[in-house]
């Protein structure tokens, strides 16, 4: 607290307020299914699978793009989008202020990030969200980012991926966010009619306006294992009905066996999943 | 003027408890009349016009929480009701050929002015037993399912689709997630939004969230003066933000769930206004003002050609939201 303190600029005297959540502080975790203890760098490298019980953690949406895409490449869609506080929106805390703080967090200016690149150089536009960014819930800038997403993908005659995690609608929105879920299904024909694949992968969260509007309508649609997806949260339904709700009630491997989705998919082999999938679809030779 | 036409006894809401007991006191003076000695019919006269004005001014002054309030009444006219009113030769289909008949989204066909139309609409229930046969008007996939078939069948023989929103929401219940109600309510906006026919939406009542929206994708969106459009509700966006659902009145005020806010937001096209002191006081007379609306919201979309009917409603839902851009480095 004295001179050399004053000298210091701001930045660094806050320390890395994007590091504090996601990446794990210390050189160790713990597993939050089997509880094992795991040396952070590995689990970094296994993409946050537990390579124990193999338990799939939260991927941060930057991470998902480096872990899917070819190096070479890659531009970012719908960075210039950003979000506005449009109904003034105050409760125990202001809209303004909850966005600055998840910017502060998580480093990104909105729960949705979006990139033009090529996965085994097939070319792809790939939409990932960003759950640490409150929630991950879609409002205006998720819901604009993803159709300039879907529109370079109509230009480039390329497919449309999107890896999604959110709690659903983004409340301070008001009723901007609920018609998302409409903008964001709707752009889905101009894909459709170009015959262009859309993939959806849903990880752990996917509920509500997200898992209700484009998420579930994937020309193919995988879930990771274990992931929570469903339309309403497992507290309200037993809030609803009163009783208890069946083990492994809205996870991935019930909606498989409910017929709600084609495939579940190991996120270490999902990249490989992936292009097989795209050669496929567009009639392509296998990835070599 | 009148009592209240349509309920058979009128149900007053908190805030209406000043014309609860002016109307109370009119049908005492009404039924000592008869064996009274002195005319008092110019005195009910008097308390009439008052009951009148008194409605008029708690009407003109409520907040968005008391509005949604009247947008639950119990007495407010429901899809059927309206269908009534509105239509002739209504003729109700029934069940998603998939799984079953959800009584809470009804629908058919019908003549409206002459016209043949589809008619798409959830449906509350009127008494207890009606109440949990319709599930509250909470919809489950097959609901959602047979919604979309005969927007299909619409589409088919080129009838413009009538939608009429009021749901506290989409169910959430176990088996309405077993059969994929995020997939019910998800394919049903993808297919609504290139529905090759004119689709004029009104919400009636409340407009609660996905299961709302489910069924108001169009080309018009319309609102009845007292309905409410949300994304949660307003007893749900407290509960989580303020945790506390006594909150809700707050909610409500910040959300935009009203006819007027959202019009001013440019989200809705159109305010129908409703008889003096809601529309569950007469609901021939909110009909009538619907029938107008809706006269209206066809002649602008009936004569578009089917691909610029598609490329209208396209770029309005892309037109939706609020952000600003900033290019980057």
């Amino acid at each position: 607290m004295n001179w050399l303190h004053k000298l210091l600029p701001p930045r660094i005297k806050r320390g890395e307020p994007g590091t504090r959540k996601g990446i794990p502080e210390g050189l160790w975790s713990k597993c939050p299914a089997c509880e094992a203890v795991l040396y952070a760098a590995d689990l970094e490298t296994n993409l946050h699978v537990c390579p124990k019980c193999g338990h799939h953690g939260r991927l941060r949406a930057r991470a998902w793009l480096d872990t899917l895409l070819d190096s070479e490449g890659r531009f970012e869609i719908g960075a210039e989008v950003l979000p506005v506080d449009p109904l003034k929106f105050k409760d125990s805390k202001r809209y303004v202020e909850r966005l600055q703080g998840a910017r502060e967090e998580t480093r990104e200016a909105d729960a949705l990030v979006v990139m033009q690149g090529s996965i085994r150089t097939l070319p792809l536009v790939l939409a990932c969200f960003e759950f640490d960014f409150m929630g991950g819930s879609m409002g205006s800038v998720v819901g604009e980012r993803l159709v300039r997403g879907v529109r370079v993908a109509l230009e480039g005659q390329m497919s449309f991926v999107c890896i999604t995690a959110s709690g659903g609608a983004r409340m301070q929105e008001g009723l901007f966010s609920l018609l998302q879920m409409a903008k964001t299904t709707a752009v889905l024909n101009e894909l459709a009619a170009a015959r262009l694949p859309f993939i959806s992968v849903l990880t752990d969260p996917t509920m509500g306006g997200v898992s209700a509007s484009f998420a579930m309508l994937g020309d193919i649609v995988i879930a990771e294992p274990g992931a929570l997806i469903g339309f309403a949260g497992p507290r309200v339904i037993e809030q609803t009905v009163r009783e208890k709700l069946p083990e492994g009630f809205q996870r991935s491997e019930f909606l498989l066996g409910k017929g709600a989705i084609d495939m579940i998919v190991d996120r270490r082999s999902l990249r490989e999943r992936l292009a097989g999938l795209l050669t496929l679809l567009q009639r392509l030779p296998a990835p070599g | 003027m009148a009592p209240p036409k349509t309920p058979a006894k009128a149900s007053f809401l908190d805030f209406e408890q000043p014309i609860a007991e002016l109307i109370a006191r009119i049908e005492e003076l009404r039924f000592v009349q008869g064996d009274s000695a002195v005319d008092i019919s110019e005195e009910i006269g008097r308390l009439e016009a008052k009951a009148q004005a008194l409605t008029k001014e708690v009407y003109a002054k409520l907040t968005p929480w008391q509005i949604a309030q009247v947008a639950r009444h119990p007495q407010r006219p429901y899809t059927l009701d309206y269908a009534r009113h509105l239509f002739t030769d209504f003729v109700e289909l029934h069940g998603d050929r998939a799984f079953a008949d959800d009584p809470a989204i009804v629908g058919g066909m019908a003549r409206f002015q002459g016209q043949p139309v589809v008619v798409i609409g959830h449906q509350k229930g009127r008494d207890t037993r009606e109440k949990i046969q319709r599930n509250f008007g909470m919809p489950r996939p097959e609901g959602y399912r047979k919604a979309l078939r005969l927007m299909r069948l619409a589409e088919k023989f080129g009838l413009p689709v009538l939608t009429f929103v009021d749901t506290p929401g989409a169910y959430p219940g176990i088996d309405a997630e077993e059969r994929g109600q995020a997939e019910a309510i998800g394919r049903n906006l993808y297919v609504m939004s290139a529905l090759k026919v004119p689709i004029v939406v009104t919400v009636i009542g409340e407009g609660g969230s996905g299961g709302a929206l489910a069924i108001a994708v169009g080309d018009v969106v319309m609102m009845m003066q007292y309905a409410t459009y949300a994304v949660i509700s307003p007893e749900g966006c407290a509960s989580i933000l303020w945790k506390s659902a006594e909150k809700a009145p707050e909610a409500a005020e910040i959300m935009g769930i009203t006819a007027a806010r959202l019009k001013t937001l440019g989200l809705i096209d159109r305010i129908v206004p409703e008889p003096c002191g809601g529309a569950h006081r007469d609901h021939a007379a909110a009909a009538q003002s619907l029938r107008k609306a809706l006269i209206e919201a066809l002649r602008q979309v009936r004569d578009l050609a089917p691909a610029e009917l598609v490329d209208r409603r396209s770029a309005r839902l892309m037109g939706y939201g609020r952000f600003r851009e900033q290019a980057t480095a």
